[in-house]
């Protein structure tokens, strides 16, 4: 046979993928919004009118206007440029808490899926302890072990959403695993890392990808939550959850307070979930075309 | 005789149940001569997939030797039992689930040897990828295309080609053609035959279809409740079946054919539960034949005539 | 052999397309075949023939969109089934013609009682009691052989084979006049299909119920049916009694089928497999749909469309080199 170079040319994963995102107009709609999004909290300092931490006692709970476009909050600071500054908070939350869940629940789901026996056992009655503690004290729980601020209050999001992806990997995985081409796999002397890494875990993106997406607005929610409870951000950074929480008091006479960052928020988790179906549909190479 | 490529002394692979002890296969010996086939016939639920996977160890035995080219599979240890895959094989019956979707057929069939790390070079990969394409009548532009994208024919020509990579002496075929139409069938069939006289290589080929049996092996074994009860050469397995459930088996398969006449044994109800069996012949409950002693005494594996084994008390041809 | 016949059933000129987003797929083309009173007829042919969707279409219960029935006529008892309302339909479905499909796991609902299953069938047709139609029900059970016991069991207390006596159980509960089975064996084990099989040809001289089989098993044909139809991509190619078909076979496909199967009592062990895959529905051959499988095939089987020949009484055969005009190679042996 004639020696010929490079004969197979896989066709680019990467390329596929992103051929069948282009084509799901939800999709690309979601991608653009959160595009918007990113823009946003990288120029923040660009685009905000004001800053955002600058208070106008004169102005309180302006109504929006041609100069604060989405009126002014119960100190009078721009709810506009506190919105714009409050995107970069709000999606490092998102993504870092989602982040650090995916790493430890993938893992840990992983091997009790696999192995089975005790190791199951044993993790999966741990998901089951931390699922039976209301995420909300959960998250308290473990703030004022590790002391305030932002970067705990990630940790701790993360950490209390870990039984959820914990359980889904687990559960594609047991069924994967009976599958013949993991047994295949194995009679071609395959080490369990192999396994799991090559089979297993790409075979389980689907599941987990829309569940990523979900938790991103969960856990600018949470994130907003524990903020309320004056254990998240200080004030007076901007952050859309803590300006929901404060703005609920004026709710009566000054509804924008509370209307534009819980616009905001719902903006990112419908930007996510468009993506994130996009994503699934376009990873499963069967939905092609 | 031959020597003995794979020989089975003893087999068992029982499961623990809420219900018992499941016997899924119990006390099965046999020999697979080099370069031949072994067809191991019988119905579902009785053990013979769960055989094809205690040789390869894909499921732990409970019990007994495998010998495989003098060296007994259970003893090895994890190194050595990877280094032994090269030379077991096993083809699916399914070939949808037994690829992976979200491989390419030139990963799925590369896979075993990026795994066995068997080309440090990239290029010489390929070409062997392309080679076994070749060799399974796959065309190469194919190599790109995704299982689902794919029939069944095809497919299936992809797991016999990821069988074949690490050139195995031994192949474990788990029903490899009962998912495909009868035209692809025949297909597949001629290409396993002519891959086994090109490379030599030793089959044990597992199936529910008589007739697809009988024409790929040299010898075969008719299972039944976890045990072999019959054990012979296809031709005179079809002349002169021993065992009544063998003889009920192949009066059952309803044939292409509207000349002869047919004495169909009909078996009264269905397969028994394999978990805790009851002692005596496995085989009593529906036979015809069955006396007293049959529900209380096991019957041996016994040679009746030349190379012709029979698990029964009684002679009832 | 010159009796009356009495024709149950009767497709003429059947075509039915799916509209899908690859295409229009072409399941099924100018498929015309009967039933008669009382007998069985084989619809054979390999996946993707076109056989589930000729006989969804007698039921009517073709899912539109994406399936369209362009032409045709479907007579049952001389009433053209095509232009019944759904309600007319309702009527005819599960007591003049029922059917048996292949899976019977899946076509058991898991939450009732089998005899409440066959039950339901009697009351939603007839108009008795719920005791007697409870009743009923268990003489059902009883005639395919299950004890009256357990009438109340759930279907996953049931093997595959008592499951399938089931769904027959159900299927004849109403004593159709047409039974149809879908490949009712294809899911069961050699022992426990030669036991389906017995019973169903049992009950069918019992009740005079005429049946349409549908399977890829030539073995299954020989032992059951009547008259058999081949059908491939879509169109019957071959058509004819069983002894015409099993005997005289003459369109190349059968041949290759026939070919394809393992003998059982032979010596010889060789397989002529047809060569190539079945076409893709969407993009069917110019000509005779067999011809790039066709060995015989001449440059007339790409260009032209070969009608139904009928080559004795009875016998009709889709293939050009069957009509009288033919002159390229040797028919079909």
């Amino acid at each position: 046979m004639e020696r010929t170079t490079g004969r197979y040319k896989k066709r680019s994963q990467a390329q596929e993928v992103w051929r069948r995102f282009r084509r799901n107009k939800r999709a690309v709609a979601g991608l653009i919004m959160l595009i918007v999004l990113l823009l946003c909290a990288a120029f923040a300092g660009l685009i905000a009118p004001f800053d955002p931490n600058k208070q106008d006692l004169v102005n309180r709970c302006a109504v929006p206007s041609m100069e604060h476009w989405f009126g002014t909050d119960e100190l009078g600071r721009d709810i506009f440029s506190r919105i714009i500054y409050g995107a970069r908070i709000s999606v490092s939350v998102g993504l870092i808490a989602v982040s650090i869940s995916l790493a430890g629940g993938v893992s840990l789901g992983a091997v009790a899926g696999y192995y089975g026996g005790a190791s199951d056992n044993l993790i999966m009655r741990f998901m089951d302890i931390l699922l039976a503690i209301p995420s909300i004290l959960l998250n308290i729980a473990i703030v004022s072990a590790l002391g305030t601020g932002l970067q705990n209050v990630m940790i701790a999001i993360g950490i209390s959403s870990i039984p959820g992806y914990c359980r889904i990997v687990r559960a594609s995985i047991l069924s994967l695993k009976e599958q013949e081409f993991v047994e295949a796999s194995r009679s071609a002397g395959a080490s369990d890392f192999f396994i799991i890494t090559r089979h297993i875990l790409p075979n389980c993106i689907a599941p987990l990808t829309v569940q990523a997406t979900l938790r991103i607005g969960s856990a600018i929610l949470s994130c907003a939550s524990m903020s309320f409870i004056g254990l998240g951000i200080v004030p007076p950074t901007a952050e859309w959850g803590s300006m929901l929480s404060t703005g609920r008091d004026f709710i009566r006479n000054a509804p924008h307070l509370c209307t534009f960052p819980g616009a905001a928020i719902m903006y990112a988790i419908f930007a996510m979930n468009l993506i994130g179906d996009g994503l699934r549909d376009a990873l499963d190479p069967k939905l092609k075309d | 005789m031959a020597e003995a490529l794979l020989s089975v002394r003893h087999a068992k692979k029982y499961f623990q149940t809420k219900n018992g002890l499941l016997h899924a296969v119990d006390d099965v010996s046999l020999d697979i001569q080099k370069g031949t086939t072994l067809g191991l016939v019988g119905e579902s639920g009785c053990g013979k997939s769960t055989f094809g996977r205690v040789v390869l160890r894909l499921l732990e035995a409970t019990g007994g030797e495998i010998l495989f080219d003098g060296v007994d599979i259970r003893k090895l240890n994890k190194k050595e039992l990877r280094k032994m895959r090269n030379r077991l094989q096993i083809v699916f019956q399914d070939p949808y689930a037994s690829l992976d979707g979200r491989k390419s057929v030139f990963e799925s069939i590369a896979e075993p040897l990026i795994v066995q790390k068997v080309f440090a070079d990239r290029l010489a990969l390929e070409d062997r990828v392309y080679e076994l394409m070749e060799t399974v009548g796959l065309a190469e532009r194919l190599a790109n295309a995704y299982p689902h994208e794919l029939d069944g024919g095809r497919r299936q020509r992809v797991g016999i080609a990821r069988a074949l990579a690490l050139n195995p002496e031994f192949l474990v075929l788990d029903e490899p053609v009962s998912a495909l139409d009868v035209s692809i069938q025949a297909q597949i069939l001629n290409l396993l035959q002519e891959l086994q006289r090109k490379m030599g290589l030793t089959y044990l080929f597992i199936s529910h279809d008589l007739s697809v049996v009988k024409h790929i092996s040299d010898r075969i074994a008719v299972m039944y409740l976890g045990k072999i009860v019959e054990l012979a050469d296809y031709r005179e397995i079809f002349k002169r079946p021993f065992h009544p459930y063998t003889q009920a088996l192949l009066s059952a398969v309803p044939l292409p054919d509207i000349e002869t006449e047919k004495n169909r044994i009909l078996l009264e109800g269905d397969v028994p539960s394999p978990i805790d069996p009851k002692p005596g012949c496995r085989f009593a409950g529906r036979c015809r034949f069955c006396t007293e002693a049959c529900r209380s005494e096991e019957p041996v594996f016994r040679e009746i005539s030349k190379g012709h084994f029979c698990r029964c008390l009684l002679d009832c041809r | 052999m010159e009796e009356k016949k009495r024709e149950l059933l009767e497709i003429k000129g059947l075509t039915v397309q799916y509209h899908t987003s690859d295409g229009i797929v072409h399941a099924v083309e100018e498929l015309s075949f009967d039933v008669e009173e009382g007998k069985t007829l084989g619809l054979v042919g390999e996946t993707g023939a076109g056989k589930t969707t000729a006989v969804k279409a007698v039921m009517r219960i073709l899912p539109d969109p994406p399936a369209k029935i362009l032409s045709g006529e479907i007579f049952f008892e001389g009433e053209d089934l095509l232009k019944k309302s759904e309600k007319e339909m309702r009527r005819i479905r599960g007591k003049q013609i029922s059917m048996i499909f292949q899976d019977p796991m899946t076509s058991l609902n898991p939450v009732m009682t089998v005899s409440e299953q066959i039950a339901e069938v009697l009351r939603l047709h007839g108009k008795i009691t719920r005791q007697q139609a409870y009743e009923k029900a268990l003489d059902m059970l009883e005639l395919v052989g299950i004890k009256r016991e357990r009438g109340k069991d759930y279907p996953h207390q049931f093997s595959g084979g008592m499951k399938q006596r089931v769904v027959i159980a159900i299927a004849l509960a109403c004593s159709p006049k047409l039974l149809i089975a879908d490949e009712p064996t294809t899911a069961l084990d050699v022992t426990i299909q030669a036991q389906v099989l017995e019973l169903m040809k049992e009950l069918k001289a019992k009740y005079k119920t005429s049946m349409v089989m549908i399977t890829h098993d030539l073995g299954i044909v020989a032992e059951t049916c009547d008259s058999v139809a081949i059908l491939y991509a879509g169109q019957v190619v071959e058509y004819g009694t069983r002894e015409q078909i099993f005997k005289n076979y003459q369109h190349p496909y059968t041949k290759g089928l026939f070919a394809c199967i393992p003998d059982l009592f032979s010596d010889s062990n060789e397989l002529t497999p047809i060569r190539g895959l079945m076409p893709d529905p969407t993009r069917l051959p110019e000509g005779c749909r067999f011809h790039p499988r066709c060995p015989i095939a001449c440059e007339r089987c790409g260009k032209e469309k070969p009608g139904p020949v009928e080559t004795e009484p009875g016998h009709w055969v889709r293939c050009l080199a069957a009509a009288k005009d033919w002159e390229g190679g040797n028919a079909c042996g």
